[in-house]
């Protein structure tokens, strides 16, 4: 393990023989793991020598559903993976189809993407402050993250009709377009959101208990976080200002006005604080696409693929056509691969996606973010107490859903 | 489980009714969860929890993390093969009365999921009393599943659950082995090695494409 | 020809890059004629397609390949994005690959790596010793397709149980497996 782990001086780590050190399993049913995910833990006392985690135990094979069925069934499964982040996935999957067939989005569609994806990232960034708050003791937080959710969660389902797994997106573009009204609701939201960010602040970020619990705690420095591919907040709360909308900017991000939050202090606290500010950020953008939302088609001119409208469905017969055979037989993607990476919210979400000329992939591949996050908790928890485990796992924000697929 | 049935095997019959209704009013009104989310069925647990579909309301106050303080095992999300072990010992863990609802589709049968990671339905490997459909089911529904739980326990009798006497305690089979649900029996004479799994999943079954 | 919102790869020359002006597609040609400048061995062909590069390395070449793009100051391939294993088909030869998606947090291009293996000799030398995430990346492969990770740190099951039989993602693998799940 490297040398510039900060452990404080008071802990120092001593080469004792076994019969002090003792193995513990914090195992796959714990209230603190956000999920099935088990910790080895080799103890001293109270003080952490070597944190394995040992994953697995959500493990869907999802990879392998992907192959046996068609294109657009595949969306579905994409939600259950990250299932905080749900439109995030849908988005990974759906570009990189549209990347493999080379297919022109709409501007009116890239823009409500947009909207929904940031929606979805405030939402994701909720529960993850709320569970990282109730693991560390605030309770409060907790249902003031989820009440603040539910109103995302009424939003996502007017427009999907789903809370938590919507499937919004379609190859091509939407599922439908927005109801009536949507504007005005998420413009509701909007007005009363960075009100309750500041509650937040209120509670935790000028708490003494809080910031002693997570200043100094999960150090891992920028060299080292690059080397165990740490992405979103993570790495940049390590000082690294990377950022994949800015870097490979995709469905029309460059167009939009935001910054990309970095704290350079490398630890939980940094995390905290980077997630917080990007609360802000993903309203300000919902701002701005809301502005620009112009009245357009949703759906991409390409008929071999995206299903027709249903009154032109039952008038006109090439749109039957086409109708029955996309659901029934699917759609024909050229050969070719793709590995599409999106900025979700734990990271980089990377899309691979083979494909050998027919209707079904040859192989999909999802790189989750918290995957590679979590391989780095070994490393960024040698030292620390029991306790700071558990901080540090909700500073990674890990979802098992992604973990294991 | 020890004072009711002493009283319950005290007192005559038309008297273990009222009896049984305390009890069982007592059990119904506080079942607290053991804390068993798995995948994104659990965040709608969690949603049920929180400020606007309250399940506290209802006598879920709190949810135990650990499984010997807790009434009930909701089971929200996919059972995997590696986690499947791991779930019956929590089960085991939990002390009478115990009861499990299997929510969303995953716990129910599989789900989506018809492949070879899923265990195919949670009652494969506990005892299930109420089943929550959806993908995921909204935390309403839950909401009604534990009121469906509720009136289950209140049709229940203190004779149903008496003590075991010890000598029939400790020859009991070992917790896990017990065949749980009533498979075709001519799959169950079958050494385990033996029984081709040739059935093809319903993925690969489909004639399109 | 590409869409335009989707991601490209940007020129390699220019650190501060535009992000608006991402449309024109091969832009790391440079970068691999310098590769096979340094080692004529090291590229067995190049391909580009869809704005993304494909570069199929031989295995045996992978690690100083890997080396040189993480230091060499035009590529400054820093991130290992993904290791991504793939089974082309019972029936063909080769039967394997494994992809090694890079990028660069400072010149924010992508690369891709690729390594065609046979069926029966799947041996590749880790590249953990290049990148440290690398680890679970190569578990995960092993895990689900069987390739072997020539010192590899810990090469053992990461998302199947300990105790599976068998390579869940080959395409001889069935969908619903060999039996169905019992406590016995």
């Amino acid at each position: 393990m490297s040398s510039a782990v900060n452990i404080p001086p008071q802990f120092e780590v001593v080469d004792r023989p076994l019969d002090t050190q003792m193995t513990i399993s914090m195992g796959p049913q714990h209230p603190s793991t956000h999920g099935v995910l088990r910790l080895e833990l080799v103890l001293d006392g109270e003080m952490v020598v070597k944190a394995t985690p040992d994953i697995g135990y959500l493990h869907t094979g999802m990879e392998k559903l992907f192959e046996y069925k068609k294109y657009q069934q595949g969306i579905v499964i994409t939600d259950r993976m990250d299932y905080l982040n749900p439109l995030g996935n849908n988005l990974a999957y759906v570009m990189a189809v549209e990347k493999l067939l080379e297919i022109e989005i709409p501007e009116r569609a890239q823009t409500i993407r947009v909207l929904t994806c940031e929606l979805q990232r405030i939402a994701s960034h909720l529960v993850w402050l709320g569970t990282h708050a109730l693991d560390i003791g605030a309770m409060t937080v907790f249902f003031y993250c989820f009440r603040e959710r539910e109103k995302i969660m009424n939003l996502i389902e007017a427009a999907s009709g789903g809370r938590l797994t919507p499937s919004y997106f379609r190859i091509g573009g939407l599922m439908m377009d927005l109801p009536a009204g949507f504007e005005r609701r998420v413009q509701q939201f909007q007005d009363g959101f960075l009100k309750s960010v500041d509650e937040f602040h209120t509670l935790l970020t000028g708490n003494r208990i809080f910031q002693k619990r997570t200043q100094g705690v999960g150090y891992i420095s920028a060299e080292d976080a690059i080397d165990w591919g740490l992405s979103g907040p993570c790495l940049r709360g390590s000082g690294v200002d990377l950022d994949i909308r800015r870097a490979n900017p995709y469905t029309g991000y460059e167009k939009y006005d935001f910054e990309v939050p970095t704290e350079s202090e490398c630890d939980v606290w940094a995390r905290y604080m980077v997630r917080m500010r990007e609360m802000k950020e993903s309203h300000k953008i919902v701002t701005q696409a809301l502005s620009r939302l112009r009245p357009g088609p949703v759906k991409a001119d390409a008929p071999k693929v995206v299903l027709p409208d249903r009154e032109a469905m039952k008038t006109h017969m090439d749109a039957l056509i086409h109708h029955f055979l996309i659901v029934a037989e699917g759609f024909d993607v050229p050969a070719g691969e793709v590995y599409q990476p999106i900025e979700a919210s734990k990271g980089e979400l990377g899309v691979y996606v083979k494909s050998d000329g027919g209707p079904k992939p040859a192989r999909v591949h999802f790189r989750g973010p918290s995957f590679v996050n979590l391989s780095a908790l070994p490393h960024m928890s040698e030292g620390c107490m029991v306790a700071d485990i558990v901080a540090i796992i909700g500073s990674l924000d890990i979802v098992l859903g992604e973990i294991d697929r | 489980m020890g004072l009711e049935n002493i009283i319950a095997e005290a007192l005559p019959e038309v008297l273990t009714t009222r009896l049984d209704s305390l009890i069982n009013w007592a059990r119904k009104s506080s079942l607290w969860p053991a804390t068993f989310g798995l995948a994104c069925c659990a965040i709608e647990m969690m949603s049920a929890t929180s400020s606007r579909n309250d399940l506290a309301r209802f006598g879920s106050e709190v949810f135990r993390a650990s499984p010997r303080q807790a009434d009930v095992m909701i089971v929200s999300g996919r059972v995997s093969r590696k986690m499947a072990p791991v779930l019956r010992r929590i089960y085991d863990q939990m002390p009478e009365p115990k009861w499990v609802i299997s929510m969303g589709a995953c716990a129910t049968s599989g789900g989506v999921f018809d492949n070879y990671a899923i265990v195919q339905g949670v009652d494969k490997i506990v005892p299930v009393d109420v089943y929550i459909p959806g993908c995921p089911p909204r935390p309403e529904m839950l909401i009604h599943a534990v009121m469906m739980l509720q009136d289950k326990v209140m049709k229940e009798s203190s004779r149903d659950r008496r003590d075991v006497p010890e000598r029939e305690a400790r020859e009991a089979f070992v917790p896990g082995t017990l065949p749980i649900t009533d498979g075709s029996t001519a799959e169950s004479s079958l050494p385990p090695e033996a029984r081709p799994y040739s059935i093809a999943s319903r993925h690969e079954r489909r004639r399109s494409s | 020809m590409t869409t335009g919102a989707n991601s490209e790869n940007n020129l390699p020359e220019n650190a501060a890059t535009d992000p608006s002006q991402n449309l024109t597609p091969s832009p790391l040609s440079p970068l691999l004629a310098a590769l096979q400048q340094v080692n004529r061995e090291w590229i067995t062909s190049t391909s580009e397609a869809l704005g993304e590069t494909t570069v199929i390395v031989p295995r045996e070449h992978i690690v100083d390949v890997c080396s040189h793009l993480k230091t060499a100051p035009e590529a400054r391939f820093d991130f290992l994005a993904d290791i991504c294993g793939a089974d082309r088909g019972v029936e063909e030869e080769p039967r394997f690959e494994v992809n090694y998606h890079l990028f660069s947090t400072t010149k924010h291009h992508r690369l891709r790596l690729k390594i065609v293996l046979n069926e029966e000799d799947v041996h590749v030398p880790t590249v953990t010793g290049v990148w440290r995430t690398a680890n679970w990346h190569e578990r995960e492969t092993f895990d689900l397709f069987g390739i072997i990770f020539d010192g590899h740190p810990d090469l053992r099951r990461i998302l199947l149980p300990d105790d599976w039989q068998g390579y869940a993602l080959r395409k001889d693998f069935p969908l619903r497996g060999y039996e169905p799940y019992s406590l016995k």
